[in-house]
């Protein structure tokens, strides 16, 4: 069985890697118990030669009380309180190790989602070391880090699940859990607490990084967008600022709004969207143009730029790496 | 003591003579025509009025269902908006489990426990008249939302601050809120009326170890309610208040926890779930013995395990919660409790197979239906006690896993032995038997049918599949697995859809029941099916759990008498008897057919008609009328007076 971006069933953070074999274990069981029961009805039915019929031949056979049956209830109390005894203890050392803080935390990430993105602001020793990003969340590997979930707006939930389980991010309340990933590669997550029309298209990715190359993203992601060059993306800068600036944030530049993702690092990252679509100039063009008609609900407006409009924008955007 | 005395009659025994007959077919009657449709108090033909109106809602929550498995079909379809999409899923969820799943239950107890108690009626016939009548209200209160497009689109658990005016600014959540609080209503006169039934007009000699297990579940299911919904009212409420006035209770702005709407919520909603499958384990606890030809194992074990399961069932609901930042101290403790519960359902699970393993089963129909409920029961336990793992859940909370297991539960628990029961009581309503040969084809489709759907969908849970998504990707494993849902879940619909085939067919044209088809031991086969108006000429006397087995089993000396007994036949009248051991107390006068509670009804629904439409003057109208109504139902009678009955 291959894996599959979502799937529990192979780990690679520390909570998935210990909560992975308690999960199998219990399905393990499961199944048996099932199979288990199936076999009991079916030979408890052909044991007594059990007659076919209907309303004539149910009453034409006798009653009779043939054995109290009492130790059969005792028996399967019995039997069942050994896997649930098991359970029971293996979860609450399972809880005991995933639902702890580690207190050897490399940092804190705060991430805010919110219909329908997810927005992370990394925070440093000195201010000047904190920067946002969106719906990429860069970790370095084998160090745990922590998270502070903020609600925003509607109830979300943090799902990572080949790193860790759900944590629900609540308006009015700050969540802490934490990440540690064990190999390097990149994770896919999910909102899988329903929060509106596009609950389906509210994706991320936790991006696991060796050391150096997580120095390196941080160290890229502290700079500001670099100045435009040519005169189609100085005109795009001036849009920019102009009508993608009532939401979103360039640093470096008049675009300082932060109600929709940063757009600083925009190329740097796979997806846009919050996983919905991939980071490629035509898309972008499309996505700018008439979001809602790629993503109905999204909170991004159509924009219905002219053609020259557009490639200008495109040609700014295409420089923030 | 009151200052005069209750007036005292020793009530005459006699022979279920045909001059007794007549005399009580007078009595009992409900007027032909549109004016006894309209008022009827008979406890029967309320019964059937759920039933049917259940299986209508289950119809219709099952169109929206194969709607949704289109639209699931395949990746990325486009077959719904994501707002139909949510709206779908939100009323098919509302729909199986507020309009269906509890009151068909209800509907099978209103129908059969005064039969099976020997008596005449439920204690409070007008409330029972009203409960199903706001219950019908509710429905099409809840129903105009959707069909006007303000169909609740939240989810069945609908959280806040979703649900708020600030992300949801239609009418839909008003009509949901509203419709919910008026529901409540109907839950509630319900559940008193089956709670006072249950304690004090069992037949004598009836004590409380030899009621049915389904009076056991309803009983215990109806505590639940009069203790739960209140809940759930008052979170409604509160979300309509924060909706209309700006209260909120569920908003972080005004000091306000969008947390206490899940608390409020699943304090009623996990003994719901208790609530909509104690019943019907009751219906397979009472219906399976009859096809093994054996008394059930462990008679008292299972009552007492019906009861132990909801009081647990207090005590998880948390287990919803586990996800959102609560300590981990009261989530282990919450786990645990999660863990308990499955022992008192290992006794009935035990008790049903031992009492196919002692016995002789004669494989009919309803023997199918109620035998496969172990094995679901069982599929549904087992993915239950791994969603109360708090780590485990917190990858299985809120994806198919999730979804498969709740639908094991509740079709494995709530469908299959409701259409068991179906099978085994349709006879006693209509006096004609249910064809077995469709009845087959019936079972194994829906059994299939609905494995082929449900089975597969733990994998795709564990393929990490999010519930409530209106499409999906394409490279993420869920294709095939939802093809094969889809295509299970048209099975299954065809399953269904020949039940109801097979019940408007035998209606008409099926075999002639008379009355004991199953030779089954309990009262209600005792009379005609379908039973008189007034259910038997003279009350039984009981003498053990099985009165119509006592032959066959032999096992005691006592019989319990079907021949001669109280007649109470001056005027309409019924018999109170005591709580444990169900000694005759009072003569109960039984109220007549009454508009009263279809007035109360109907005033109930134009009072939330104007609140949602904030049509003050319609509210206040609506108001006056349930006032009204009330003074009129409540209006002082000398002749429903009880009347104390002399010993001896």
């Amino acid at each position: 069985m291959t894996s599959t971006p979502l799937d529990y069933l192979s780990a690679a953070g520390e909570q998935a890697s210990v909560t992975q074999p308690l999960t199998w274990f219990m399905a393990i069981v499961s199944i048996i118990v099932c199979v288990a029961t199936a076999i009991f009805i079916i030979l408890a039915i052909r044991r007594n030669q059990a007659t076919t019929g209907g309303a004539a031949e149910t009453a034409a056979t006798p009653v009779e009380r043939g054995g109290n049956g009492i130790r059969w209830i005792g028996w399967a109390m019995v039997l069942s309180a050994i896997p649930i005894l098991a359970t029971l203890i293996w979860t609450v050392a399972a809880l005991a190790h995933v639902g702890r803080l580690p207190r050897d935390e490399a940092f804190t990430i705060e991430v805010a989602p919110q219909q329908w993105w997810w927005k992370a602001t990394y925070t440093g020793p000195d201010p000047s070391q904190n920067f946002v990003t969106a719906n990429e969340i860069h970790i370095p590997v084998g160090v745990p880090v922590r998270l502070r979930l903020v609600g925003r707006d509607v109830i979300h939930s943090f799902w990572v699940p080949k790193l860790a389980g759900k944590t629900d991010a609540i308006p009015g309340q700050v969540n802490l859990t934490w990440l540690k990933a064990e190999i390097p590669g990149r994770y896919w997550g999910q909102c899988a607490e329903y929060c509106g029309d596009q609950h389906a298209h509210m994706a991320f990715e936790v991006v696991a990084d060796t050391p150096s190359a997580f120095a390196q993203w941080r160290a890229r992601q502290l700079q500001t967008a670099p100045p435009p060059v040519t005169p189609e993306q100085k005109h795009g800068l001036a849009l920019v600022e102009y009508r993608c600036g009532l939401c979103h944030a360039v640093a470096g530049t008049n675009a300082q709004a932060v109600i929709a993702p940063d757009l600083t690092h925009l190329m740097s990252r796979r997806t846009i969207a919050a996983g919905m679509l991939q980071t490629d100039p035509a898309i972008i063009a499309g996505w700018v143009e008439d979001a809602p008609s790629l993503k109905p609900g999204t909170l991004m407006p159509a924009q219905h730029l002219s053609g020259d409009q557009l490639n200008d924008v495109l040609a700014y955007l295409e420089t923030l790496k | 003591m009151s200052a005069i005395a209750p007036p005292m009659r020793t009530p005459e025994i006699g022979e279920p003579t045909s001059a007794l007959q007549d005399k009580l077919q007078k009595i009992w009657e409900t007027a032909p025509g549109i004016r006894g449709f309209f008022s009827t108090v008979d406890h029967k033909e309320i019964g059937l009025r759920y039933i049917y109106t259940a299986f209508l809602f289950l119809a219709l929550g099952g169109i929206e269902a194969l709607i949704i498995r289109l639209q699931l079909a395949g990746p990325n379809l486009t077959l719904l908006t994501p707002q139909q999409y949510d709206e779908l899923f939100s009323t098919h969820g509302m729909t199986m489990i507020f309009l269906y799943a509890s009151p068909i239950l209800s509907g099978f107890s209103n129908y059969l426990w005064p039969l099976l108690f020997g008596s005449r009626d439920m204690a409070f016939p007008r409330l029972n008249a009203l409960s199903y009548w706001v219950y019908l209200a509710a429905g099409l209160f809840l129903y105009a939302g959707f069909v006007t497009g303000n169909g609740p689109n939240d989810g069945w658990f609908n959280y806040p601050p979703y649900a708020e005016r600030d992300y949801n600014p239609a009418l839909n959540q008003d009509f949901y809120s509203l419709g919910m609080v008026l529901l409540g209503i109907s839950t509630t006169v319900g559940a008193a009326n089956f709670i006072v039934t249950a304690f004090k007009t069992r037949a004598p000699g009836m004590s409380i170890n030899r009621m049915p297990i389904l009076v056991w579940g309803t009983l215990t299911a109806s505590i639940a309610n009069l203790v739960v919904v209140p809940a759930v009212s008052l979170g409604f409420f509160m979300l309509w208040m924060d909706r209309q006035f700006g209260t909120d209770f569920f908003q972080p702005r005004g000091g306000g926890q969008p947390l206490l709407w899940q608390h409020l919520f699943w304090m009623f909603g996990h003994p719901w779930v208790y609530a909509i499958v104690l019943p019907s384990m009751g219906m397979v606890s009472d219906g399976l013995p009859v096809f093994c030809r054996r008394p059930l194992v462990g008679y008292s074990l299972v009552a007492l395990g019906t009861v132990a399961t909801m009081i647990l069932g207090f005590g998880v609901w948390v287990h919803h919660m586990f996800a959102t930042g609560l300590p981990g101290l009261s989530l282990a403790f919450f786990s645990g409790a999660s863990f308990i519960i499955t022992f008192p359902s290992m006794i009935a699970i035990a008790s049903w197979i031992a009492t196919i393993w002692l016995g002789r089963p004669v494989i009919t129909t309803a023997f199918l239906f109620f035998a496969s409920t172990i094995l679901l029961f069982v599929i549904g336990g087992v993915t239950g006690v791994m969603t109360a793992s708090v780590p485990a859940d917190w990858q299985l909370t809120d994806t198919y896993f999730v979804v498969a297991h709740l639908h094991y539960t509740l079709i494995g628990i709530n469908v299959f032995p409701v259409v068991g029961a179906t099978y085994f009581w349709f006879p006693k309503m209509t006096g004609r038997l249910l064809d077995e040969r469709l009845g087959r084809w019936n079972f194994w489709l829906m059994f299939w049918g609905f494995n082929i759907a449900f089975l597969p969908m733990h994998l795709t849970g564990l393929f990490g599949m999010p519930r409530r998504v209106y499409t999906y990707p394409d490279d993420f494993g869920f294709d095939t697995l939802n093809m094969i849902t889809t295509v299970g879940s048209f099975i299954l619909a065809v399953g269904v859809l020949l039940l109801l085939i097979n019940m408007w067919k035998s209606r008409r044209s099926g075999a002639i029941a008379g009355n004991n088809p199953w030779g089954a031991p309990t009262l209600e086969w005792a009379t005609t099916s379908p039973p008189p108006p007034y259910n038997f000429a003279v009350i039984p006397t009981v003498a053990s759990r099985h009165p119509l087995w006592e032959d066959a089993l032999d096992e005691e000396e006592a019989r319990t008498t079907l021949d001669r007994g109280m007649t109470l036949d001056k005027g309409k009248e019924a018999l109170e008897t005591t709580l444990m051991d169900a000694e005759p107390e009072r003569i109960l006068r039984m109220p007549e057919d009454s508009y009263a509670p279809l007035l109360l009804a109907i005033a109930l629904g134009v009072l939330f008609t104007g609140m949602l439409l904030q049509l003050w003057w319609l509210a206040g109208a609506g108001g006056l009328g349930c006032l009204l109504a009330l003074i009129a139902w409540l209006w002082p009678r000398r002749d429903l007076l009880e009347r104390e009955a002399a010993h001896g």
